[in-house]
């Protein structure tokens, strides 16, 4: 492993598919033990970074060490080094679990007895033993997807690429794997992963970066990011337009909205802030009926670095 | 490095055993590859056999059903190594539109591991089906004067022409663009084996097409088959059919491994 505490460098890394360019020049860095993720809207080229990066597809332009070892030169010392989960299933689906995880510690040379103990141990640990031996067509498919992060693990890679981990899953299979995923970071395992999901990047990510047309258009923690845009305000509602022009006069920076009656006041939404503005309200006897406070978060973010919501993602309805 | 042979033979026996997995726990493609030949062999003695073995051996112009069957059996042999053969391009297609084959290809697997297992398998699986035809034939009425030595040297031949069919297949599999084409491509496989000496003997035929059927690979391997189980002359056919097989395997086998690492290099997604 490297000793600089970098897992990924990438800089430069450009791909296109004939005249289509899909990246343009991208930069990552991901930090050793950590979880990062690659936010961006479906077509932004998230997987085409995950397959250069995981040895599938080469770039054609960009200097790149995964896991210590340069990915155009070494590619064999990248693959020993890393797991990888892609977006569509990689099973055998006409093999039995177990004898899936078996598939893998046998190409892992793990050794008979050492391979029996991690597949038992895996089966056990995803909640697979009732369904080891049963093919893969009774399977749902969290179970699959759990699966398939198993056979990741059989290796017990140090680093592990995750492409849209939990797409397509309920919400409590969602949360089971975001739970392997955080205990998978506690034991120091760095993770790529990327998503659509702005609260699952929220959720896990130590550092989240945004990827728009071939392009990283911002990067940070996911609280960097969310202090980075504006978009914090409180709204008040009023009983009618003449509160409403009241309030609005007295407080010149805020935005009304008179089809609504309601007003929004920036600001990060403190209490000492929250204070001050009641406070205001009251001496000059203007009488709100409702107040909300709306901090930004990632779905804010998406909307002002890439200029469109992340509405193309299937998985979150857009915010009421 | 030694450990890299030794990896390639260990992830290839790996392979293998999962090909052979694949093979036990869906018997019916085996079962499918089996029934063809088996299909063809009743048509032609029980429908054809007496008319076509009437210009064969003594009998002279009366129809002789066994002297058919003694003639055709080699051809049958050959038909059911290029239909086994057949069958490669369309498991190797299938495979590589799963996902699994992506998971292989991130991983630190021995070149070639993935096609060597399909092929070995194959193999394994054709000497199967072979054995299971060459009963069928016997409970026919099918004898052989051949010895313990002459039979091994048949498998020997048979096994090598597989074994070059298969690669050859296997290429195909993976030029294929899609599950259909792979099993539309190697059909020429089981035509083959009627533009040769298989059915009827070639001095029958029309010049042109004679010419042809003496020259193309299939003819030389029925005729060693031929003359290992029912005599007659071998000569040269036994060098053209170990070198026809030998310059098939290698050059497919060439072309597959290409065309394995260029698809990891294209496929856009």
């Amino acid at each position: 492993m490297t000793r600089s505490g970098v897992a990924i460098t990438a800089r430069g890394m450009r791909k296109s598919f004939g005249e289509h360019t899909v990246l343009d020049g991208v930069d990552l860095e991901v930090g050793e033990g950590t979880i990062f993720a690659l936010l961006g809207p479906n077509g932004a080229g998230k997987t085409t970074i995950v397959r250069i990066l995981s040895t599938l597809i080469r770039a054609e332009a960009g200097t790149i060490r995964v896991a210590g070892h340069d990915l155009a030169a070494d590619p064999d010392g990248v693959r020993a080094a890393i797991g990888v989960t892609g977006q569509f299933s990689a099973v055998d689906n006409l093999l039995t679990g177990e004898e899936n995880l078996q598939l893998m510690a046998d190409l892992r040379h793990l050794g008979r007895a050492a391979g029996r103990r991690r597949v038992a141990e895996l089966l056990d640990r995803f909640e697979l033993t009732d369904a080891a031996r049963k093919p893969l067509s009774t399977y749902s498919g969290g179970m699959r997807r759990r699966l398939d992060l198993a056979m990741t693990l059989v290796g017990a890679p140090r680093l592990i690429f995750l492409d849209e981990p939990t797409t397509g899953l309920d919400p409590r299979s969602r949360r089971t794997m975001w739970q392997i995923i955080r205990e998978l970071a506690a034991d120091g395992v760095t993770i790529f992963l990327t998503t659509q999901n702005l609260e699952e990047a929220d959720q896990l990510a130590d550092r989240v970066a945004v990827l728009d047309h071939g392009h990283i258009v911002t990067e940070g923690t996911p609280d960097e990011l969310k202090r980075r845009i504006p978009g914090g305000h409180v709204q008040l509602q009023f009983a009618g337009p003449h509160e409403l022009s009241a309030a609005a006069a007295l407080l010149p920076a805020a935005t009304p909205d008179p089809d609504q009656l309601s007003l929004q006041v920036y600001g990060d939404g403190s209490v000492t802030e929250l204070r001050y503005l009641l406070n205001q309200l009251a001496e000059a006897g203007i009488g709100a009926e409702r107040l909300s406070i709306h901090t930004p978060d990632l779905d804010d973010v998406f909307f002002t670095v890439t200029g469109h919501p992340a509405g193309t993602d299937r998985e979150k309805a857009p915010q009421p | 490095m030694t450990a890299t042979l030794s990896y390639t033979l260990t992830d290839s026996a790996t392979m293998l055993r999962r090909n052979l997995k694949h093979q036990l726990r869906y018997p019916s493609l085996t079962l499918m590859l089996a029934g063809f030949p088996i299909l063809f062999l009743l048509l032609f003695v029980y429908v054809f056999g007496g008319q076509l073995g009437a210009g064969l051996g003594p009998g002279g112009a009366h129809p002789d059903r066994h002297a058919y069957l003694t003639y055709v059996v080699p051809g049958i042999l050959i038909m059911t190594v290029a239909s086994a053969a057949l069958g490669t391009a369309i498991s190797i297609a299938m495979d590589m539109t799963e996902g699994i084959i992506d998971r292989f290809r991130t991983m630190a697997i021995a070149r070639g591991a993935v096609l060597t297992g399909h092929v070995i398998g194959t193999l394994l699986q054709t000497l199967a089906v072979l054995v299971l035809v060459v009963g069928v034939s016997l409970a026919m009425g099918f004898r052989s004067a051949a010895g313990l030595l002459a039979w091994l040297a048949t498998a020997g031949i048979l096994g090598l022409f597989a074994f070059a069919l298969i690669w050859l297949s296997t290429a195909l599999g993976l030029a294929a663009k899609s599950v259909e084409t792979a099993s539309n491509t190697p059909m020429f496989l089981t035509l083959l084996p009627f533009l040769s000496s298989a059915f009827v003997p070639t001095s029958t035929m029309p010049a042109g097409l004679r010419q042809f059927a003496e020259y193309q690979p299939f003819t030389p391997v029925i005729q060693t088959t031929r003359g290992l189980l029912t005599g007659g002359p071998i000569g040269a056919h036994a060098i053209a059919a170990v070198a026809w097989s030998v310059g098939i395997a290698l050059a497919c086998y060439l072309w597959s491994i290409r065309l394995y690492d260029r698809r990891r290099a294209a496929d856009p997604k």
